[in-house]
């Protein structure tokens, strides 16, 4: 009993440092942005570089969703609403959490063991002593170009997906072209489109802060970066499954 | 600068852009709006005046005989005869249909979208760019049917159950 009690403590214990932290990141973030350089250097770490995986995964995730939407619907004669089916379930769900996975284990990954590199080879020690806030220098344009680089990603992911159901839906199975797009297009909604957005920014910052943060706090050892790295990927994995539940049910038509 | 920033800098361009070409193609494309790419069209125009077109949607098929021939453009309400106005582009090779064929609002699959079939007719003349369509049947609406049935049966069902 007061191990699970210790436990607790140190889960709370936890979420306060990473909050506090959040906070910390966060008061540098515009200072950060006097060096633009750092920015563009970041982005294209997290999201150039995660690009063609993300774009691979999209394709693969939208042929599937072209088989199994049609597999489905084919049993109620409806097949003719995959697009629908495809592009829902790309822009609401899959879109956003996949490519949130995909952006922890390519791109949270490499943010941890480096800044957790850093700790353990005394460089953000020497910022410190230069007088570099090692927040502002180094951790603040890694998480901001996170942010910025998870709803592009995510918008590239839905639309490399909903031609990949294409090509699936209408090249190989012969559903109508018309009604593939005419109904995708009457049933989508932007309320829709703004639900995967949000989403996508809500799984950036989640992602990015872990990262940041464990890689920041690394024991500086070379295990300690390897489970830095570790806890970056596994955290970063259940809040997204648990912010994409809140969401959901936060914008559920009531 | 050096090679590698240059090439750094224009590598996030790229994506940068290439995100928001995304973003830019999701807002318009899948909400239907005034920009859709996938309304090029060619053939020639007929039109068809309906009772009732169910939801039938801008780029539902036209088939005849069960074979697609066509796709609808349009569908508008007339207001000076209370009916629905659909517009719709037929392929140039089905060039041979005649004038007096019937136009009806059909369903594919039990729950699934409604398209328009022609039966062909007997007329010598053909339908051309500009014909309207006079003879039509209007969609089949599921909740009706089932009101008829239910308003049918439900004193009987309640004399069955005691």
């Amino acid at each position: 009993m007061a191990r699970r009690g210790g436990v607790l403590i140190s889960a709370l214990g936890k979420a306060g440092r990473v909050a506090l932290f959040l906070g910390r990141v966060l008061g540098q973030a515009i200072p950060s942005l006097s060096h633009p350089r750092l920015l563009v250097a970041q982005i294209y770490n997290t999201g150039a570089r995660s690009l063609i995986i993300v774009m691979l995964c999209g394709l693969f995730v939208g042929m599937v969703l072209g088989l199994q939407g049609y597999d489905l619907l084919q049993r109620f004669g409806s097949e003719s609403a995959l697009g629908v089916a495809a592009a829902l379930g790309l822009v609401k769900e899959l879109g956003p959490v996949i490519t949130a996975l995909l952006f922890a284990g390519r791109a949270g990954t490499s943010l941890t063991s480096e800044i957790g590199l850093m700790r353990a080879t005394d460089q953000l020690t020497a910022m410190e002593m230069m007088a570099v806030d090692p927040v502002r220098r180094v951790v603040a344009p890694r998480f901001l170009g996170g942010i910025i680089a998870m709803p592009l990603l995510v918008a590239i992911f839905d639309v490399v997906g909903i031609y990949g159901a294409q090509l699936i839906g209408v090249g190989m199975l012969r559903v109508e072209s018309g009604s593939f797009w005419s109904q995708m297009q009457s049933a989508v909604e932007m309320r829709d489109i703004n639900e995967g957005l949000v989403k996508s920014l809500v799984f950036g910052v989640a992602c990015s802060l872990m990262a940041v943060y464990e890689g920041f706090h690394a024991e500086p050892t070379a295990e300690g970066v390897g489970l830095a790295t570790t806890r970056t990927v596994v955290i970063s994995a259940v809040l997204t499954l648990l912010f994409d539940y809140l969401l959901t049910a936060a914008f559920m038509k009531s | 600068m050096s090679n590698t920033s240059r090439s750094l800098e224009v590598g996030t361009g790229l994506f940068v852009l290439l995100g928001f070409a995304a973003l830019a193609f999701l807002s318009t494309q899948l909400p239907a709006s005034g920009l859709q790419l996938h309304s090029a069209t060619d053939g020639y125009q007929v039109t068809a005046r309906f009772d009732n077109v169910g939801d039938l949607k801008v780029g539902a098929p036209v088939t005849m005989a069960g074979v697609r021939i066509g796709r609808v453009t349009g569908v508008s309400f007339e207001s000076s005869d209370y009916k629905a106005l659909v517009t719709m582009a037929i392929e140039k090779r089905y060039n041979q249909i005649p004038e007096d064929s019937d136009a009806a609002i059909q369903t594919s699959g039990l729950l699934g979208a409604k398209y328009v079939g022609l039966g062909a007719g007997g007329s010598n003349t053909y339908l051309a760019n500009g014909t309207q369509i006079q003879f039509t049947q209007s969609a089949l609406v599921l909740e009706n049917l089932v009101n008829k049935f239910f308003a049918n049966t439900a004193g009987k069902k309640d004399g069955d159950a005691k």
